[in-house]
């Protein structure tokens, strides 16, 4: 792979990735009631760590994740699976959402929910399945 | 409120945090492996309250997020989910403890442990949703869960048994979906409670004909019905026994638990052609399923196609359409995946001892292990129809209503078949057990440390309550009954979904 690196696929992509990383959770996050949310994100996210596979190798790549794709997926899927049960506590049926009102610094009046934490999960499943995949697949090919 | 609901959602968020939780402990087999029986323990006893808490206060169910019906999905529990639910639960703690014992650490490498809970979470989903799509959405789940277990180890054999399984499954969910679209269609909605009332409503005979026809074979497909159960005999032998038994346990009684619940809520069966068609259907299988196990010479194939056999007796229960008839059916599914699983396991402990499935390279295990061969003759027995065990009162009431029906035909082929399965049974345990092994070519597959005394344990534990089924015949009947009775008056399940009379 390395030696058909093209300049111009490297530059572009050092500009990108951080591009896309920032959109991925920009989608994450207006997610509840706009066009978006985890599953999306997820996928934009990992298109952005493919391409950064693209024009360096698996080794970096696995040096810029700092954490095993499969870890991801366990905690993921383990956190959209808790955020259902929050909602027993308060009387309500699973999954029922549960948000909290807050003032932030500098975001103001922000909701928060039980939603969000589901979003959350999925987002770092759909990473952590992607990722294992395609790293798993680059490690075959080699 | 809280509290009853509650135990609604846990038979699938336990299967699914434990699942998820096996993937983040995927270093450490230990930890999966307590994880393993931990969940599947905890899913045994709350499906346990579960059905205690039906059998008190009748049909229990849940707004899942606060939507109410018919717009958001429900989890619906009567008596035939919860005694389902149950029934997962002894058939998950029996594969946990199995599988302490034969898993191989490649295998758990592999992922079984995450697997088999993401299986169970599916399972139970089918069984407790009350949406005809989520339904088909745990189907999915299911299937995705099958069939990496199925080719966990990635052999030659399994492969090839693993595509016959996929393409057939693919079919069906394509079919079950298209009937799916159509009746959503036709009725602009898809929980299954109102889709019931409405569709009792509607005129257009002809159209909930051809739907009903849609998920006949869908089902029947995923049931492993005549004409198309041929992927199942052809897949259940390859992959690792506990799999195996798993798989035998509860994957195809998924499929006759959708043809239970469809074909009562949705589609009243009531002299029907649907009807007339499924009583052939039953007796079709049952005759196929035996005598295709009749020609095979492989210990477990032997078994698959009994599945296959057995499926028809379940089917002839729905296919009665009687009180005493669907209670029988009921208490066959029980009944099957209780001896079934045990007489799986049989085999596995069969070949790690002698290194080999075949009944030709077999012999001597009598002698050898005569616990083993006691364990094998309580659950063939059991599943040739025997008294006292369970078989003996499943056969007996699935028969008994035959004859109240007239149908003599389907009375004769069950009879008959019966007799087949005994002689099945009795190939085996002549083959396998009682002669002498012959010249011994095969080892057993390589050390094993350990391990076997659960295996043993599990088995042990199958057994006995295949006993403890037939014995307490009268307790059981009585909730096979109540099951029964709920899924007749289909007003019932109505009312209690939609809060309505219809």
């Amino acid at each position: 792979m390395n030696n058909m690196m093209s300049l111009v696929l490297r530059t572009t992509g050092y500009f990108l990735l951080p591009l896309l990383l920032i959109f991925s959770v920009f989608l994450l996050l207006r997610g509840h009631d706009e066009p978006g949310g985890g599953f999306i994100a997820g996928l934009v996210a990992s298109a952005a760590v493919c391409l950064h596979l693209f024009f360096t190798d698996i080794a970096a790549t696995r040096r810029l994740l700092h954490i095993d794709p499969r870890d991801l997926l366990g905690w993921g899927l383990t956190l959209a699976t808790l955020s259902g049960i929050p909602a027993v506590f308060m009387g309500d049926p699973f999954f029922t959402s549960q948000w909290v009102e807050m003032t932030l610094p500098l975001l103001g009046e922000t909701k928060v929910g039980t939603p969000l934490l589901f979003d959350i999960g999925v987002y770092a499943v759909v990473v952590g399945s992607v990722l294992a995949i395609v790293l798993s697949l680059a490690e075959a090919e080699e | 409120m809280g509290h009853t609901t509650a135990l609604l959602a846990l038979p699938i968020i336990i299967p699914l945090l434990s699942g998820a939780l096996s993937l983040i402990y995927w270093r450490s087999r230990k930890a999966q492996r307590i994880i393993g029986v931990l969940g599947t323990t905890a899913l045994l006893v709350l499906s346990g309250m579960l059905v205690a808490e039906v059998w008190q206060h009748g049909i229990i169910v849940m707004h899942m997020g606060g939507w109410q019906a018919p717009f958001g999905i429900v989890l619906v529990s009567d008596m035939l989910a919860a005694s389902m639910v149950f029934m997962t639960g002894i058939s998950a703690v029996t594969t946990a403890f199995y599988a302490l014992g034969s898993v191989s650490k490649r295998h758990e490498h592999f992922g079984f442990y995450p697997l088999m809970h993401l299986l169970l979470a599916g399972v139970n989903g089918a069984f407790l949703t009350g949406d005809m799509f989520n339904l088909y959405v745990w189907f999915e789940v299911m299937l995705v869960a099958s069939f990496a277990l199925l080719i966990l180890g990635g052999e030659r054999a399994q492969m090839e048994g693993a595509i016959k399984y996929v393409a057939l499954n693919l079919v069906s969910s394509a079919i079950l979906l298209s009937a799916i679209g159509l009746l959503y269609g036709l009725t602009g909605t898809l929980n299954m409670a109102d889709l019931g009332y409405k569709i009792g409503q509607l005129e257009d005979d002809a159209m909930i004909s051809v739907v009903a026809m849609l998920f006949l074979v869908a089902f029947g497909i995923k049931a492993a019905a005549f004409p198309l159960f041929f992927w199942l005999p052809a897949s259940y032998h390859t992959p690792r026994v506990a799999v195996s038994a798993l798989f035998a346990g509860l994957l195809t009684k998924v499929g006759v638990y959708a043809l239970f619940r469809v074909f009562t809520v949705i589609f009243p069966f009531e002299d029907t052609f649907a009807q007339s068609l499924l009583i052939w259907i039953a007796g079709l299988t049952m005759v196929t399923g035996v005598l295709g196990a009749a020609a095979q010479f492989e210990f477990r194939r032997i078994l698959s196609f009994h599945i296959v056999s057995q499926i028809g007796y379940m089917l002839m229960g729905l296919a009665l359409y009687s009180p005493l008839a669907i209670a029988g059916g009921i208490y066959f599914i029980a009944h099957n995946i209780v001896a079934k699983s045990g007489l799986f396991l049989i085999s596995g402990l069969v070949y790690r001892f002698k290194g080999s499935y075949e009944l030709k390279e077999l012999g001597g295990v009598y002698r050898q292990y005569p616990m083993l061969a006691l364990m094998f003759l309580i659950c063939a027995f059991s599943l040739a129809g025997l008294p006292p065990l369970s078989g003996f009162f499943a056969k007996f009431l699935v028969i008994r209503a035959g004859v109240e029906a007239h149908a003599w035909w389907l009375v004769a082929t069950a009879l008959a078949v019966g007799f087949m399965t005994l002689y099945s049974m009795v190939k085996i345990w002549a083959e396998v057990f009682w002669k002498e092994q012959e010249v011994c070519h095969i080892k057993p597959p390589r050390k094993y440390h350990g391990g076997t005394r659960i295996m043993y344990a599990t088995v042990i534990g199958l057994a006995l309550l295949t006993i403890a089924m037939g014995l307490a015949m009268e307790p059981l009947f009585l909730i096979a009954q109540m099951a029964a009775e709920q899924l007749l008056d289909p007003a019932g399940y109505i009312e209690a979904v939609l809060g309505v009379t219809p």
